[in-house]
């Protein structure tokens, strides 16, 4: 190597080192708050890796019956928003790529554009009205918001791009449409079904305006409870740390182990001007 | 059709046959079913918003039409006026910022180097991670007394800060959070730009012996103009937006020096319970991002214009 090639290297590796330990600070520093007992959140200067663990934050978090509620909560309002896209978006976006009815694609970017609010107060007042409030189905309705227009943006993409021939073939040997979506395309389409999926819970999961409106008591989600949490207890930033990183957790999983999905699902919607 | 071709005779049907065959088939039983959940979940909710933001309609009280009184009355509202400022201040800084840095970004993950798929998924996980988990951490290190922020600060020097606890430097600490946020999204969109340019212009860049910012500025920068303005589009809608990091940090304040749009929608709809006049502000914040987006297509177009013409 010569020393020009070195100054390349070291000079990368720095920039790589820069970029980079925003994040992993960030998200080592929440470990180290949600690890430490009050006196070390207390300290100053600031403690980066106590003495003592404090595993008691999570323990105190996981053993509050709340909790497991609320993460049932999400569980349900995500998993049911995701299932009901996946439903009839996957079709739904089967049929527009094979019309090229790329003009319905208007109405998911006015979706994409409306600020999440603004479907709040109509839907709340619908949702009075049929004596819904105080269950989880407002939640996982309005989450379909969120969720199916993802789903159908993400599945138009994918079967414009999976090929015809299979289908044309089997809709000569007399199978029906329905036939060749559920036998032809459908098991092509899988890793885009993937992509689809993984967003939808992800952006479910996160989502907070939503639920803050709408959930009660009982059926608050997972994001909504560590927002509650806040009021009640400033000071003791260890437990709500340590809840903080529960509730994002499976999130960050995802984020590393399905990383190829989401990069590939979000440029792709975002290159379309999703 | 499929019964008009069953009731024909034998000779005949062998001719149809085919005919029937070359019809594009019909589709929209599968798009019907998203169509009614768009419908209602979508469509639905946006008519309906327009209805009421022509009534007065409180939660509890018996409605009124009173025609544009609420559109009216948003013109001498002090406190939507000021949070129109607010959210344009916030936006603009929203992107400029990740712009910046999600594109030098691109240029070092354009690079090859060991562990480079892994540190992406680091890198883009602030993206990812639920808002108000983070927003939480966020307060904790924006603390002026305990928070970590104002260490790192006296490490260097600077003195200690009010962050989001004083109206001058609020919004600033917030659009920190956000460019952190959001940096990796402009960032994947522009490494997409990158994977296209073709590699003749660098070859022929190096033996005129350009120096990195030149190949920078006037190759790979040009060459990815068109991934910047879709990712500028992208993160200005997402701007204006922004409510789950602000609204769990500072709840638009201190006072109301962080309520932006979006925020005051919140308190107006679900805080007063003025759902008219809640809508028409849902109507024209909807607008005004049209607007925006409007204004840099317009800009964009307004460039390529002048590099034509700069051309010739």
């Amino acid at each position: 190597m010569t020393p020009r090639q070195i100054i390349g290297k070291i000079s990368l590796w720095f920039a790589v080192l820069v970029i980079v330990s925003p994040a992993i600070l960030f998200f080592l520093w929440m470990l180290s708050l949600s690890l430490k007992f009050e006196v070390d959140n207390a300290a100053y200067p600031p403690v980066f890796i106590p003495e003592h663990f404090a595993w008691k934050n999570y323990a105190d978090v996981l053993a509050s019956n709340r909790f497991v509620t609320y993460f049932f909560n999400s569980l349900i309002v995500t998993g049911g928003a995701t299932a009901l896209a996946l439903m009839v978006g996957v079709p739904a976006g089967y049929g527009i790529a094979r019309m090229a009815a790329h003009k319905s694609a208007i109405v998911i970017l006015i979706a994409r554009i409306t600020p999440g609010l603004s479907y709040l107060i109509p839907l709340f007042l619908l949702f009075q009205w049929l004596g819904l409030l105080g269950t989880l189905v407002p939640q996982i309705i309005i989450h379909l918001v969120v969720t199916v227009p993802i789903v159908i943006w993400i599945m138009i993409g994918y079967f414009e791009t999976t090929p015809m021939e299979l289908e044309e073939a089997a809709l000569i040997d007399g199978a029906g449409r329905w036939q060749v979506f559920r036998h032809v395309a459908l098991p092509i389409a899988k890793p885009g079904i993937a992509v689809a999926f993984i967003l939808a819970v992800i952006f479910s999961w996160n989502n907070f305006v939503f639920g803050i409106v709408l959930a009660g008591r009982e059926t608050r989600t997972l994001p909504v409870a560590v927002y509650n949490m806040i009021s009640f207890d400033q000071l003791s930033w260890g437990p709500l740390a340590a809840a903080a990183l529960i509730v994002t957790l499976p999130v960050l999983l995802l984020t590393v182990f399905a990383q190829r999905q989401i990069v590939a699902g979000l440029t792709a919607g975002a290159v379309k001007g999703g | 059709m499929s019964a008009l071709t069953q009731s024909t005779p034998a000779a005949a049907q062998s001719d149809a046959a085919p005919e029937k065959e070359l019809r594009p088939p019909s589709y929209w039983p599968f798009v019907v079913p998203a169509l009614i959940v768009v419908l209602a979940i979508i469509i639905f909710p946006w008519v309906f918003t327009i209805w009421m933001s022509l009534n007065e309609w409180k939660v509890g009280s018996p409605t009124t039409f009173v025609g544009f009184s609420n559109y009216l009355r948003l013109t001498g509202d002090p406190r939507f006026i000021e949070a129109v400022g607010h959210t344009l201040v916030y936006t603009v800084l929203s992107v400029v910022l990740p712009l910046v840095f999600g594109t030098f970004a691109a240029v070092v993950f354009h690079q090859k180097f060991a562990g480079r798929g892994f540190l992406r998924g680091i890198f883009i996980m602030p993206m990812m991670a639920t808002p108000v988990a983070i927003a939480l951490v966020w307060t904790m290190m924006f603390h002026p007394q305990l928070g970590v922020l104002n260490y790192l600060l006296s490490l260097v020097g600077i003195p200690a800060q009010l962050w989001v606890f004083h109206p001058a430097t609020v919004i600033p600490s917030l659009v920190l959070v956000e460019t952190w946020q959001w940096t990796p999204l402009v960032m994947l969109i522009v490494l997409g730009g990158l994977a296209a340019i073709p590699t003749e212009p660098y070859e022929s860049a190096q033996i005129d012996g350009a120096n990195l910012w030149q190949v920078f500025r006037f190759i790979t920068l040009p060459l990815i103009m068109p991934f910047l303005f879709i990712a500028g589009m992208i993160r200005m809608i997402d701007a204006v937006k922004s409510f789950d990091v602000i609204f769990a940090i500072t709840q638009g304040g201190p006072g109301s020096a962080s309520e932006t749009i979006n925020l005051y929608l919140y308190s107006v709809a679900f805080v007063y319970y003025d759902l008219g006049y809640g809508s028409a502000i849902a109507v024209v914040f909807f607008l005004l991002i049209v607007l925006l987006a409007a204004v840099m297509l317009y800009a964009r177009q307004r460039m390529l214009w002048t590099e034509i013409a700069s051309d010739a």
